[in-house]
């Protein structure tokens, strides 16, 4: 089944159409006189940096936010959608970013109690297996959700969208949690979906999966609209370029050729845990060498955590576990560890790497003050620290009013570039970067890879874990895999491939060198 | 229309030190309101509870000696509270200090010198700190809750103070009454002011709220205070030491609180006797949050409570009214400061919403 294309003589009545869609928020306006159309059997990408007021626009149209004036029409008509329940009616279903899901009831029951009609138990359990099959969403109704991996239970959520079947779907980042091999059959169901009339609204900054998969792109930047192009037409670098609206610098990496003595090494590390949602790590080594970059990726929630906990030094364990310089350290703290030349980005910026309520100045004490001499004798030298901030945010090109700003009030980016900033500073031989461009813009995020890169050509060895495997590939010489706590053998770069290190993030530790061919379905 | 609360975009810095103000308008609007419906004529009701008793000198002076061990209680509990540590039983501290310090003085009864003022510190400062080691001990070792172990030690002190007093400590001249003996010269501070009972306990006060400050603004224990306060995982990201934070904290805050307990035994009581315990432990608390857990506004704060208490008193004998009443203006203070504390986020607008628009 085909649509006429949006650029035929008989243009079809749009399935949504937003006529300037304005809403403010104290101190921004989120989104500026917003025009959008979307079109039967569509998949429409929503293209914008953080704060581009995409997630705004979305919410307006699925009923969670009320805009300030614009109007809305529904195949045709203008409709008010005052609550996501009347969003469901008309037929908008949405997929959001993080699950909404129950970990103690099962499948079958979540979607229960997402439906705004729930049929008899049996039934349902029907329902969604000639579902399931239809689209190749595989889901157990009765299995329970603690015991699905991410990707099923987005699967689940996607389930629990298309009982109410919708004529528009919103999918909110769906890729972020995904492997690779998951990706292209999440990609395989949304054809399939648009094939048969259903739009889809598709919000994402990865810009070659926009490529792949969207026929239509609109552009947001500052709350509006900057352009609206066919992605399977440009670049993704015309595409990045006009989500940040100036030149993307792209950093390049000279992978190392000669191996250095290793800063960091991990040596048979195991953990175990009272909390039963923690993962275990299992036996895990590996080493990082002077001037090289390690990546190790992974879908979250394989003992990521863990092993950053215990690299960090938050949590201990016996001496020779880790060595850092040479020296054993699995059982110092982390100041100790600092003071041995370890420097650590953590993935929560507010709230873990930065104190939302202090300013600038005081954040820049946070992380290794003793080493910059900004503490002497117990007191704090409030000049030095007034410095130490004012050349972070100089030299990382931070957007501040100075170093007197709350760092609640920085953006995601602007904060990570201090954080960084602030550890590179400290001249560390070993740094350690949770997904250091995590919900980034792009132009920060290229600001961010090319100081990491920076760091280990002078010297530094640098550790990077992502589940962003675009930036794993950009930044890193060699590559592991975290899986249910076990890390795989480090490759170098060069030598795999996102398709192979998409099967060992599935788990595929032992067959990955003979199943490349091999598609996996669980 | 109704008036209608909405959220500000940050907090108002303004609006931080303006509710401690607005609470007291609000507490002495509702005074009025409070004397005129007992049938008392309030402009002479609050006059008498708020004017007279610090129009003379001497009344200046009561107030700084009630301010002081609310001011020296205070400043240790708020450091505390920065620290997300919640040490409720000043009151016991305090008492324990008394008790160690006045034990001093009455252990060297009659051979005394200039060294027993500055030993009956010290020691008031360790019982503090002594009982509140064991809340901290408690809480570091086994995770038990601060708040009630450190309370429940209150009850403790105040009957071992009680047994002291009318047992092995009791004043062999004394008439069977449940107290010690009275202090002797060395072993009572020093008034400052002829005609006042103003004593050296104040400038200590004032020296343990400039260092108090100096210790949260300037120095590194104070920075990872505040920051285990406000944010934890940034504390352990960092790599700061919480147990050895939850102990600098309750061994500070009993200590200090010991400090009051002791120069309240050495000051205006001069003996020990079952009345030390006051509830300035307790109503330290209430300075505390009224001073913003800044040691500069617990000092006003605290000179604003010591005014409810001697305005009590005055009042109940100028205008015989009871001095439960003291009581109600310290609760009301309280409530109408946390009734205000909404619009350190919220503003106040008048008229209808803009949207019905249903959040889900």
């Amino acid at each position: 089944m085909t649509f006429p294309n949006a650029g035929s003589q008989e243009r079809p009545v749009p399935r949504l159409e937003a006529r300037g869609i304005t809403k403010g928020f104290p101190g921004t306006l989120a989104n500026d006189h917003v025009d959008l159309v979307l079109d039967p059997g569509e998949i429409h990408a929503l293209l914008g940096e953080n704060g581009a007021g995409k997630s705004t626009l979305v919410k307006i149209i699925y009923g969670v936010l009320k805009a300030d004036s614009g109007t809305l029409l529904w195949e045709g008509r203008p409709v008010t959608i005052a609550s996501p329940a009347d969003a469901r009616r008309l037929g908008i279903g949405m997929v959001f970013q993080h699950f909404s899901l129950f970990e103690s009831l099962t499948a079958a029951e979540n979607i229960a109690l997402g439906l705004d009609s729930a049929p008899r138990p049996r039934d349902l359990a029907a329902r969604i297996r000639e579902v399931s099959k239809r689209y190749g969403l595989d889901v157990d109704p009765d299995r329970h959700v603690f015991s699905l991996s991410v990707g099923e239970r987005q699967r689940v959520e996607i389930l629990r969208c298309l009982l109410q079947e919708p004529k528009l779907l919103i999918m909110d980042e769906p890729t972020s949690v995904l492997t690779p091999q998951e990706v292209s059959r999440l990609f395989e169901t949304l054809r399939q979906l648009a094939d048969e009339g259903v739009t889809i609204l598709y919000i994402s900054h990865k810009l070659e999966e926009i490529r792949s998969l969207c026929t239509q792109a609109t552009v947001l930047r500052g709350g509006r609209i900057v352009g609206a192009v066919d992605p399977r037409t440009v670049s993704a670098r015309t595409l990045a370029e006009m989500m940040i609206g100036g030149d993307l610098v792209v950093p390049a990496h000279e992978p190392v050729e000669s191996a250095h003595a290793p800063r960091l090494v991990v040596r048979n590390l195991s953990s175990t845990s009272d909390d039963p949602f923690a993962t275990e790590l299992r036996d895990v080594s590996f080493e990082v060498r002077a001037g090289e970059i390690l990546g190790i990726a992974g879908v979250a929630g394989n003992g990521q955590a863990e092993l950053l906990a215990a690299l960090s030094g938050e949590s201990t364990t016996a001496a020779d576990h880790v060595e850092i310089e040479g020296q054993a350290a699995g059982h110092l703290g982390p100041r100790a560890r600092r003071a041995l030349g370890l420097a650590f980005v953590p993935e929560e910026r507010l709230g873990r790497g930065a104190v939302p309520e202090m300013t600038l100045a005081e954040n820049a004490i946070l992380g290794g003050a003793a080493s910059r001499g900004l503490v002497r004798s117990g007191v704090i030298d409030g000049q030095g620290a007034r410095a130490f901030a004012d050349r972070i945010i100089d030299l990382f090109k931070v957007a501040t009013r100075g170093h007197g700003a709350e760092a609640r009030s920085l953006s995601g980016g602007n904060l990570q570039k201090f954080i960084i900033g602030r550890e590179i500073l400290n001249k560390p031989r070993l740094l350690v970067a949770a997904a250091p461009t995590w919900g980034v813009d792009a132009g920060a995020a290229a600001a961010i890879h090319q100081a990491l890169i920076d760091l280990a050509a002078d010297g530094a060895a640098v550790l990077v874990v992502s589940q962003d495997l675009d930036e794993l590939f950009a930044l890193c010489d060699r590559i592991a895999v975290m899986f249910h706590g076990r890390l795989s053998h480090p490759q170098p770069v060069g030598q795999t491939s996102v398709e192979q290190i998409g099967l060992l993030m599935g788990g595929l530790f032992d067959r990955s060198e003979a199943g490349k061919g091999d598609r996996d379905v669980a | 229309m109704w008036p209608r609360l909405v959220p500000r975009g940050e907090a108002s810095p303004v609006m931080v030190w303006m509710t401690p103000v607005l609470a007291v308008a609000l507490t002495l609007l509702a005074g009025t309101a409070l004397f005129a419906a007992l049938g008392y004529p309030p402009g002479r009701a609050l006059h008498a509870y708020f004017v007279e008793p610090v129009s003379t000198f001497y009344g200046l002076g009561e107030l700084a000696v009630k301010a002081t061990p609310l001011t020296l209680t205070a400043v240790g509990l708020a450091i505390g509270f920065r620290a997300n540590v919640w040490n409720i039983g000043a009151e016991g501290q305090l008492v324990m200090g008394a008790v160690l310090g006045g034990g001093l003085a009455l252990a060297f009864w009659g051979e005394e010198g200039p060294w027993l003022m500055p030993a009956m510190l010290l020691a008031g400062i360790l019982g503090g700190a002594l009982w509140a080691a064991i809340p901290a001990f408690l809480r570091t070792r086994f995770n038990a809750s601060e708040i009630l172990v450190s309370l429940m030690m209150v009850y403790v002190a105040t009957l071992f103070l009680n047994w002291l007093v009318h047992g092995p400590w009791r004043d062999p001249e004394g008439f069977n009454f449940p107290q010690s003996r009275m202090f002797g010269n060395d072993a009572l501070m020093p008034v400052l002011f002829e005609g006042t009972r103003l004593h050296l306990g104040t400038p200590i006060a004032f020296a343990v709220v400039l260092g108090g400050w100096f210790l949260l603004a300037r120095t590194f224990v104070g920075f990872q205070i505040k920051v285990l306060g406000l944010t934890p995982a940034a504390a352990s990201y960092a790599g700061f030491d919480q147990r050895r934070l939850i102990w600098f904290c309750l061994l500070l805050s009993g200590g200090l609180a010991g400090l009051a307990g002791v120069i309240e035994a050495a000051g205006p009581v001069g003996q020990l006797t079952p009345a030390i315990p006051q509830g300035y432990g307790f109503t330290a608390i209430i300075v505390a949050f009224l001073g913003r857990l800044h040691p500069l506004g617990i000092l006003l704060a605290a000179l604003l409570i010591a005014l409810t208490y001697i305005g009590g008193e005055s009042a109940q004998i100028t205008l015989q009214l009871p001095i439960a009443v003291t009581g109600v203006f310290q609760g009301m203070l309280l409530f109408f400061l946390l009734a205000t504390d909404v619009l350190i986020r919220y503003r106040v607008r008048w008229g209808a919403p803009a949207g019905e628009a249903g959040r889900a």
